[in-house]
């Protein structure tokens, strides 16, 4: 290289898509309830979807946890197509945050976590430190049905963590939430993040989450606006 | 995780949430014995007919609280429970054999109480072969168990299903039913009990193997 001369280097660096959606429609029973819906997340994405109620966010959260098949269009998840019935085995890579806890009532919340800690073959050395890195370790032997829906969506997210999801799905997470527990749910992204993934919160209104996301998207009627 | 340990892991949570709900402990055992306790008051107290509808009517009512052990509401689960267990990877006919073993126990504590009660109330004299009834009343159970957690995953959501469960569950423990009377019948004759104790060894196969090829396909069907 001689000197004064100038050259250009061009660095190309390719992030890894985890989700893709193309023209992406599902329908249940008559009802049309996502339409056209094309969709890329990349590795360390936080995208939030924002829509009313009935706009079909928590469908679309189910199509990308290999839970619902599409019925029009096609689309990937790690890698996995979402149209065939191998997509199912990267769920365990998938955590699903429901609007409703995935608890059992009757179990305490130790048991809750210990249960699904079995069932993944994690010690149960973890249990406890989920429970008091969100904050539950004092009411870890209250019963579910006994304690308050805030807690109880942070047992859920302790949940989540269980699984080590590289990507992540949240339904509503600030429902019940105080201010605090927010904080539970950007650690838990950030998490996420951190193991090379990336994350979906859908919420009917992504204001609160904008500290938490780096690209916002709107759905309405099932279409993304 | 492998199979049976998976297995044993809903099974042993089944087991808890019925511990602590008491649905079939509170509610199922006393109203089956309630059953079997109207049946003599039907009927005269010194009429033979008693002692030889006993074990008939054993069977009966073991059948008809069976299945609602089978279709109690805590085995089905709420639908963020089924989903959350479906994203963790676990073989479906794992968690399917975990339902069906929870419930086979509990039909076996139930078909426990019941014996005595039936042996008192009906005045029935035990066959003298008696503790050959002891694994058929355990495959009967196994098999109401099979047939119970398949209907329930058939009928789940839909808003006919505690009239259509019963309905698709007594067709198919007929033959349950059938030969665990006759095997009773055969047994106060003294007689071999090998013809029904194959009919339901056969059946109670061929359900387990309808009931964990479909696990799978019926969880993902919506």
């Amino acid at each position: 290289m001689g000197a004064g001369k100038h050259e250009t280097y061009t660095l190309t660096v390719s992030i890894p898509l985890l989700l893709t959606l193309v023209d992406a429609g599902v329908r249940l029973g008559s009802t049309t309830v996502l339409r056209n819906l094309s969709l890329e997340l990349a590795q360390g994405e936080v995208l939030g979807i924002e829509g009313p109620n009935g706009a079909g966010k928590s469908t679309l959260l189910r199509v990308c946890a290999t839970l619902l098949p599409l019925d029009i269009g096609s689309g990937t998840v790690f890698d996995a197509d979402l149209g065939s019935p191998g997509a199912q085995s990267v769920r365990p890579e998938i955590g699903l945050l429901a609007h409703q806890p995935a608890l059992y009532d009757e179990l305490t919340l130790r048991e809750n976590l210990s249960f699904y800690a079995r069932l993944l073959g994690c010690r149960q050395g973890r249990v406890d430190e989920l429970l008091e890195g969100v904050g539950l370790s004092a009411a870890a032997d209250r019963r579910a049905d006994q304690t308050s829906q805030g807690m109880l969506r942070r047992v859920d997210l302790a949940r989540l963590l269980l699984m080590e999801p590289r990507l992540l799905l949240l339904d509503e997470p600030h429902a019940g939430l105080d201010s605090a527990a927010e904080k539970l749910i950007a650690a838990v992204v950030a998490d996420v993040i951190a193991r090379e993934g990336a994350a979906i919160i859908v919420a009917h209104d992504t204001s609160r989450l904008a500290d938490v996301t780096t690209r916002r998207l709107r759905l309405e009627r099932g279409g993304l606006t | 995780m492998t199979f049976w340990k998976a297995a044993a892991v809903i099974m042993r949570k089944d087991l808890t949430v019925e511990g602590r709900s008491g649905e079939v402990l509170w509610i199922t055992i006393p109203f089956g014995l309630i059953a079997l306790f109207l049946i003599p008051l039907a009927l005269p107290l010194d009429n033979p007919l008693l002692q030889r509808i006993a074990g008939p009517m054993y069977w009966v009512i073991l059948l008809l609280f069976g299945m609602t052990i089978a279709l109690r509401q805590s085995a089905t689960g709420t639908t963020p429970q089924r989903e959350a267990l479906r994203m963790l990877g676990v073989d479906a006919a794992a968690r399917f054999t975990g339902r069906v073993l929870a419930t086979t126990l509990l039909s076996l504590a139930f078909a426990l109480v019941l014996a005595p009660a039936t042996v008192v109330l009906f005045d029935a004299n035990l066959p003298s072969g008696w503790p050959l009834l002891i694994p058929i009343v355990m495959a009967v159970t196994l098999g109401l168990g099979i047939v119970g957690t398949v209907a329930a995953e058939l009928t789940r959501g839909l808003r006919t299903r505690t009239a259509l469960a019963p309905l698709l569950v007594a067709p198919l423990a007929a033959p349950l039913l059938v030969a665990a009377a006759q095997a009773t019948e055969s047994l106060s004759r003294g007689d071999s009990i090998l013809l029904p104790a194959l009919i339901i060894a056969f059946t109670v196969l061929g359900l387990a193997v309808i009931g964990v090829l479909t696990a799978g396909p019926l969880e993902e069907t919506q």
